[in-house]
C-alpha cells in the first residue's frame, strides 16, 4: 500500500469540499480512485464509466505519465506519487 | 461576477472570429473567491470533436493539463471554460448543461458570418445554469 497525492482540478472540487489535493492510499491508480470515490460522493462518476473504466477524454497522470500508456487503472502507485486528474470538458450549441 | 480584462477579451474575440464556422474553446485562468471570478488570461485549446466541429466541442485534455500547470506555476487556477456558439445565441445548450461542472464559469460567445456577437457567462448550480454578471 502506497500513500499518494491526488490533484483535484477546479471543475471537480465541488465534490471534494473545495480541496485541491487529497491524500489517498492504494497499490494502483484504480485503488486510489476507489478510495477517492468512497470519501467523496459523485466524484468517481465523473472519472469512470458504469463498467468502472476510465471515461473517454478523462486523463489520469502519474507524475508525467498518462496511465493510458501504462497499465491503465492497474498502473502501480509508488510511495509519494502524484496523480493528476484531467476532467472531460465538452458541450456545444443546440 | 466574472471580470475579463479588455485585452483578453480582444484575444478571445479574435480566436472566435477566426475559428468560425467551427466552435472554438479554451480555458479562463485566474483566481476566484466569494463569487468574484477574476480572469487574468484566456487560453485556447484544441477541439477534438472534428466530426461535429460546427456544433460540438471536446476540449483536448492535454491542452487542459498544460494550461492548468502553467496557471498553477503563476499562482492562478482554471476558473472557467469558454466556447463559441456559431450562428446561435450565447445561451447554454442541453449538451453544455449535461457535461458541465459546478464551481467554474462557462463563458459562451455567439458568432456568425457577420462577426462576434454577445458574450454571456453562466455557472451551474443544482444542475441548472444561472447567468452571472460579466464585466470587461
Amino acid at each position: 500500500m502506497s500513500h499518494a497525492t491526488v490533484r483535484i482540478p477546479t471543475p471537480l472540487r465541488s465534490f471534494t469540499g473545495g480541496a485541491d489535493e487529497l491524500r489517498v492510499d492504494g497499490r494502483t491508480v484504480g485503488e486510489a480512485m476507489a478510495e477517492l470515490g468512497r470519501a467523496h460522493a459523485g466524484l468517481l462518476e465523473r472519472i469512470l464509466d458504469a463498467r468502472g473504466e476510465l471515461r473517454p477524454f478523462v486523463r489520469l497522470f502519474v507524475g508525467e505519465d498518462d496511465v493510458r500508456h501504462l497499465d491503465g487503472l492497474d498502473t502501480a502507485v509508488a510511495e509519494g506519487a502524484v496523480i493528476c486528474i484531467v476532467p472531460a470538458v465538452a458541450g456545444g450549441r443546440p | 461576477m466574472l471580470h475579463l480584462p479588455r485585452e483578453e477579451l480582444g484575444t478571445l474575440r479574435d480566436w472566435v472570429r477566426s475559428g468560425y464556422p467551427n466552435e472554438t474553446c479554451g480555458l479562463l485562468l485566474g483566481r476566484q473567491e466569494n463569487g468574484l471570478v477574476e480572469v487574468r488570461r484566456v487560453d485556447r485549446a484544441r477541439n477534438l470533436n472534428r466530426e461535429r466541429a460546427r456544433d460540438r466541442y471536446q476540449l483536448d485534455p492535454l491542452d487542459y493539463l498544460e494550461s492548468e500547470r502553467r496557471a498553477s506555476a503563476e499562482g492562478m487556477e482554471v476558473v472557467g471554460i469558454w466556447h463559441s456558439h456559431p450562428d446561435h445565441p450565447a445561451r447554454p445548450s442541453e449538451s453544455d448543461r449535461s457535461a458541465a461542472y459546478e464551481g467554474v464559469s462557462y463563458l459562451i460567445v455567439s458568432v456568425s458570418a457577420q462577426g462576434v456577437g454577445e458574450l454571456r457567462s453562466w455557472r451551474l448550480r443544482d444542475e441548472v445554469f444561472e447567468e452571472e454578471e460579466l464585466r470587461a
